[in-house]
């Protein structure tokens, strides 16, 4: 089992004529995940790595029973191709995208309201749940199947993650990156919750950074809720405040949001914390070994 | 991007938002001549920089004639003013804005900013003005009230209305207050703001509601649609390095230690600052090339980072995922040929093509130190730069 994708996933892909988005397209093929339609306004009828491209994303989910969508529409256009997939009622939309205008995305969270999409992004790398579908930019190499669930706000340091757990015989269920941006789809403790009850999933990594208040939440929820254990790491201890670093929502304003007072939260609530970002599997591994879950989760 | 506090009240005065009148003046004599402009018995004579606590660092002075204005423009133009938000080196004053003083009966702060809880804009309003909020929120929470806004239909006059009561504003004045809470929302969406914030926002003698002081902060992307604020960006208030980087796409932001690092991906290159303070060395920058780095603009990060004198080595932390590392390696060995290194160089590759990325650095016969882990490069660059 993983959480929302699998290998019946079918996929369209949102702006799929565009230099990257066709790059991805192959990349995700040969991964094996189900691509069954692009959109590309105006380009309707031609293909992009033998899949059918439509102008409209209606057409390309009423012709190919399309249940999720990526979108790597450029920023000025990328709420247009969210709020698209919405009404066109994509129970999963996966936007990779990065710098959209933030209150464009206010007004998509507004527009998806008691609808029935879930968001996950933008400004992600997307999600993979391992041997059975990658959707979005990750290295799909680097990951194995197994038992532990990864979510967090960063692209590059869940491939440091999930690489080192991955070369230490521990596969993963699903990964899933929720975004750097300070308004998005799908939080921590949305995918807290599809991983707590998840068969497959024994343990959690879940990686933060500063910026928000969204660990500290997350943390609140996991001490009421999780049943399984769960290791947590935050990036920017050493960040400045007032400084943005890199992501839109990684910034300390105004004394809040700083990596300090997220990992004190996440301690105070159960969450073994890393040290470093070079021994989350370390951390996890005697973590699983401390609660005897070691051998179950070794998978390769 | 910030703006100066005259460009803010600039555009708040287009939607309708009172403040004072005033002039921007870059030189003495074109302070004295905006005070004769605006002829009012009490002229304030006020640094701009992009910083908070001018007041209390001597950068605002109130002028009761021409010659004092003469006098304050003369003190402040060219002073370098260090507040809590310059950082210790301060900021010279090039700029100031000279403005019409007015009969202040009492101070509100008004501000509208994200909420990323609820992914909604919200407008704070409090009886503390003249304050900064964080204090305020610290000290006495229960002073600040908030309405959140639909954005579908945007700041109501009923919400406008409650601030207003909430925090005490006259009877007589509560519809100025709704008129300038209204035009301070629209200019907040219409312009996409980061923040708007008004402190102290006054009532007056003469029966006014107006924003004695302006913050506007706008999100970077969405600066694509808003040309006209672009052209307010002034770059001798910016960080010369973190300019040039923006030029090439790179995320740069510049920190006080001596070890430089260049890292893919922005949640990977906090983390590797974090892990090189871990290991008891010092960062001297948060630096992401972003997923698309070419030889170029490798080579420019690197020119970004040695334009910095108290860089005294480099650590190059990559996870190759769907960069190849081998297209990292052929910049870090073009760049150092091109720049000529001469401080320590610890290459960390790991991902897509390792093996060759690895090769390449080996083949160059550059000093280039090889790490394995992003651990172990942390550890060598921070011995080596001992």
């Amino acid at each position: 089992m993983s959480i929302y994708v699998n290998k019946d996933t079918k996929v369209v892909v949102q702006g799929i004529t565009g230099g990257t988005a066709r790059f991805h397209t192959k990349q995700m093929l040969e991964y094996g995940t189900k691509i069954v339609a692009g959109v590309t306004p105006k380009k309707g009828g031609t293909e992009v790595e033998g899949v059918p491209v439509f102008n409209t994303l209606q057409e390309a989910v009423d012709q190919t029973g399309a249940n999720a969508s990526v979108i790597y529409v450029p920023a000025p256009f990328a709420a247009d191709a969210i709020m698209e997939a919405v009404d066109a009622e994509v129970e999963l939309i996966i936007c990779i995208t990065e710098h959209i205008p933030v209150l464009d995305m206010v007004k998509v969270k507004r527009y998806m309201e008691g609808k029935k999409s879930r968001l996950i992004g933008p400004n992600c790398p997307g999600v993979i749940s391992a041997d059975e579908c990658k959707i979005g930019i990750m290295p799909g190499y680097i990951h194995k199947k197994g038992h532990i669930g990864v979510i967090s706000r960063s692209g590059t340091l869940t491939y440091e993650a999930v690489h080192q757990l991955s070369e230490k015989g521990y596969g993963q269920t699903t990964a899933v990156g929720i975004g750097g941006d300070p308004v998005n789809g799908t939080n921590f403790i949305d995918v807290l919750e599809a991983f707590n009850n998840d068969p497959e999933t024994e343990a959690i990594v879940m990686i933060g950074e500063i910026g928000g208040t969204a660990e500290e939440e997350a943390a609140a929820w996991i001490k009421a809720n999780m049943k399984k254990p769960v290791v947590g790491f935050i990036g920017g201890v050493t960040a400045p405040p007032g400084k943005r670093m890199g992501h839109a929502g990684a910034i300390i304003s105004g004394g809040k949001g700083t990596a300090a007072e997220k990992i004190r939260t996440m301690e105070e609530c159960g969450i073994k914390v890393a040290e470093t970002p070079a021994v989350i599997g370390e951390t996890m591994i005697k973590l699983l070994e401390e609660r005897g879950l070691a051998e179950k989760c070794k998978t390769h | 991007m910030n703006i100066h506090e005259y460009q803010g009240k600039e555009i708040l005065r287009s939607y309708g938002v009172k403040v004072p009148n005033g002039h921007v003046a870059y030189t003495v004599d074109e302070a004295v001549e905006a005070a004769k402009k605006l002829g009012s018995s009490v002229t304030v004579v006020k640094a701009q920089i992009h910083a908070g606590g001018r007041g209390k660092a001597g950068g605002v002075k109130v002028a009761k004639n021409i010659d004092e204005v003469r006098t304050y423009a003369e003190e402040i133009l060219g002073k370098v003013l260090v507040t809590h938000q310059t950082g210790p080196e301060g900021k010279e004053v090039k700029r100031l804005l000279i403005e019409e003083g007015c009969d202040i009966k009492k101070e509100y702060y008004v501000g509208v900013v994200l909420d990323r809880a609820s992914s909604r804009v919200v407008m704070m309003a409090s009886e503390e003005g003249g304050t900064e909020i964080e204090e305020v929120a610290a000290k006495s929470p229960e002073k600040i009230f908030k309405e959140v806004i639909d954005p579908a239909v945007g700041l109501l006059p009923f919400q406008a209305r409650r601030l207003a009561f909430h925090i005490n504003i006259p009877d007589e004045l509560i519809n100025k207050a709704v008129k300038f809470m209204t035009g301070l929302y629209t200019t907040f969406v219409e312009k996409d703001c980061s923040i708007a914030e008004i402190n102290p926002l006054v009532t007056t003698g003469d029966g006014e509601v107006m924003a004695l002081d302006a913050k506007l902060n706008f999100d970077d992307n969405a600066l694509f649609r808003q040309k006209d604020v672009l052209d307010y960006r002034d770059l001798e208030e910016e960080d010369e390095k973190e300019i040039q980087a923006s030029k090439y796409d790179l995320s740069y932001v510049a920190l006080d230690g001596n070890i430089g690092c260049m890292v893919n991906g922005a949640g990977l290159a906090m983390s590797t600052m974090d892990i090189i303070k871990h290991y008891g060395g010092n960062p001297a920058n948060f630096l992401d090339v972003g997923g698309s780095a070419t030889a170029e603009k490798v080579t420019e990060a690197f020119k970004i980072i040695l334009s910095d004198p108290h860089v005294k080595g480099i650590f190059v932390n990559i996870f190759g995922g769907i960069m190849k590392c081998d297209v990292i390696a052929e910049g870090v060995v073009e760049a150092t040929k091109q720049i000529g290194l001469e401080i320590p160089l610890v290459v960390r590759l790991e991902g897509t093509n390792v093996d060759r990325g690895k090769e390449i650095l080996h083949e160059s016969g550059l000093n280039i130190v090889p790490a394995d882990s992003m651990a172990d490069g942390a550890q060598k660059i921070v011995s080596l730069v001992k």
